[in-house]
């Protein structure tokens, strides 16, 4: 239960951001999620788009680093304690977070939180057994 | 001013007598190499010369160049002439491409040295009566003990404080009483603000004069050394390929030009295109043949260094011609606070980072006094990570690695695929913004 995010690499200057959803506008490609990690001197987007191999294609042909990782979508209700319960389990079974980023679904019920972990195949363990509800690529798309 | 000098008779000789002396070295020399150096031999046969064709000095140009290449495919002993158990030091300088260039000294060799550096020494008035700070770097590079060893046969104190720790410096300059500074220029810049930043007033110094080389520094430079330090400043010039710092030296009469000691060192200036040799005042490629050397002599050394020899009368009575100050070099070598510094070894360093392909950018800046270098990398998909702890750490490691191969701090950058400028295909690969 992987989902495939595309991040790009973005050196720390006006403008870079607009470009890259403009390009991806431009080719009809919806973005789901979004979230920047930025140092002093460059920055890192990592996206959640409906095509990554087109909006990957697209970025390429503008001249951006592009490359595709694997994250873990975990829906949670959208309420207190939601991304708590997600990170106790994860906590419990000894797993380090790398990054996380969330959105909130458009019916408002849910949550989507988008994860990193160090260790994928172990994190996908414990949150299956957590009874954690794990989305797929198609399912972010489809919500 | 009347003229100091170590060695009056070799430093006033008419030419004719100068040029007699050396011939013979020369045919001694060549003589030598042939017979003991199998590489110089190979390229002697190539070219169709033998040691006894060199009849004249003008026969000079039918040997071939070496050049720093043949010191790499040699490396690191190969072109010594004599047995290791007579090679007592050896120095190296960063090669081009990762291995550095050896170089080799007998007990003679390091008396001449001394002797040719005392000589030096004295061309800027410098006497055994002097306190001389010695602020170049003491290792490998032969600036340090090259300059220590002369300062010692003049029979001066040294103090051989070597490179960093400026502060402490100051205070032995204040405590122990310098009066002589040897330096990179850019050191010495960088004492002077130092002073100015802790209220030092150098005319409170007893700093007389400062003997600087090892990199390429400009008048405005002499200009604003001699004020900021309020001292006379004289330029030294030497490398390691051929003795290191004593090939050439300023007087203090006229500032202009550095007394090639032609006695020892043989100079040509070549078109570095076509390899002719330049009638004199032509401007050229500096090419220097030792004529005293044992372990390591060199035969028509290509320096790369771009100047112009000039032969009137000097006011200093020194008979020796004097070089021009190099205006430049004919090859993208660059010198980075007295370390020599050619792209070519970054590029080194990021091809041997996995995942790196170097398309790269050198940018060099004078900050303050100081040069800094920075590494624009353009980042490939390879080296990307979408974790931002392993681009640090990539950036580190080529900082690391660029440190370890030129001992050079240096900024690297990571920059997005094609920013970095590009003329006719061709990626610039230097940007240098000093004002030299």
């Amino acid at each position: 239960m992987r989902v495939e995010q595309i991040a790009v690499f973005l050196e720390n200057k006006s403008g870079r951001l607009a470009e890259i959803t403009a390009a991806l506008a431009g080719a009809g490609i919806n973005i789901r999620a979004l979230s920047v990690a930025d140092t002093a001197d460059f920055g890192i987007l990592r996206l959640i788009v409906d095509d990554v191999a087109r909006a990957r294609q697209v970025l390429k042909d503008g001249g951006f680093t592009v490359g595709i990782t694997n994250v873990i979508a975990v829906e949670v209700d959208d309420k207190s304690g939601g991304l708590a319960s997600v990170l106790k389990s994860i906590d419990q079974a000894g797993i380090n977070v790398e990054y996380m980023y969330a959105f909130v679904n458009k019916s408002g019920e849910n949550a989507v939180l988008i994860f990193r972990f160090d260790d994928m195949d172990r994190a996908i363990t414990a949150l299956q057994e957590g009874r954690f509800s794990l989305l797929s690529g198609a399912q972010i798309c489809s919500l | 001013m009347d003229t100091l000098f170590w060695e009056e008779e070799m430093e006033t000789l008419p030419r004719a007598g100068l040029e007699s002396i050396q011939l013979r070295r020369l045919r001694h020399l060549v003589a030598r190499v042939y017979k003991t150096v199998a590489p110089y031999r190979a390229k002697m046969d190539a070219a169709g010369v033998k040691p006894e064709d060199i009849q004249s000095l003008s026969d000079l140009a039918r040997l071939p160049f070496t050049v720093k290449d043949d010191l790499r495919d040699n490396y690191p002993f190969g072109l010594f002439t004599v047995p290791m158990e007579e090679v007592i030091r050896v120095h190296a300088s960063s090669g081009t491409t990762g291995k550095p260039t050896v170089v080799g000294y007998t007990k003679k060799d390091l008396e001449t040295w001394a002797g040719l550096m005392a000589r030096a020494l004295t061309c800027a008035g410098v006497t055994r009566r002097d306190m001389i700070h010695n602020s170049y770097g003491y290792g490998l590079f032969t600036g340090g003990l090259g300059a220590h060893y002369g300062a010692e046969r003049l029979g001066a104190t040294v103090i051989p404080v070597s490179g960093g720790n400026t502060k402490r410096q100051i205070t032995i300059m204040q405590d122990f009483g310098s009066t002589v500074l040897l330096a990179t220029p850019s050191y010495a810049l960088n004492l002077a603000d130092t002073m100015a930043d802790l209220g030092v007033d150098p005319a409170s110094l007893s700093l007389r004069v400062g003997v600087f080389g090892a990199e390429p520094w400009s008048e405005n430079m002499r200009e604003e050394v001699e004020r900021k330090l309020n001292i006379k400043a004289v330029d030294i010039y030497g490398l390691s390929e051929v003795m290191g710092p004593g090939v050439s030296m300023e007087c203090l009469q006229t500032s202009h030009g550095m007394h090639i000691f032609e006695d020892h060192f043989l100079p040509e200036i070549i078109d570095p295109d076509t390899g002719e040799v330049l009638p004199p005042g032509e401007q050229g490629e500096l090419v220097f043949t030792t004529l005293t050397k044992e372990a390591f002599p060199i035969i028509r050394y290509r320096t790369k260094d771009i100047s112009r020899l000039i032969y009137d009368t000097c006011e200093c009575g020194r008979t020796l011609v004097r070089m021009e100050k190099v205006t430049g070099r004919t090859d993208d070598m660059l010198i980075i606070r007295g370390v020599n510094v050619f792209p070519s070894q970054i590029e080194h360093v990021l091809m041997g980072t996995e995942g790196v392909e170097p398309h790269y950018q050198l940018i060099v800046n004078r900050e303050g006094s100081l040069d800094t270098m920075a590494v624009d990398v353009e980042v490939s998909e390879q080296m990307f990570s979408d974790e931002v702890k392993h681009l640090e750490a990539l950036t580190r490691k080529i900082q690391v690695d660029i440190k370890d191969l030129l001992g050079v701090t240096c900024k690297v950058r990571l920059v997005e695929p094609r920013t970095i400028q590009r003329s006719e295909g061709k990626a610039q690969r230097v940007i240098d913004n000093r004002k030299i």
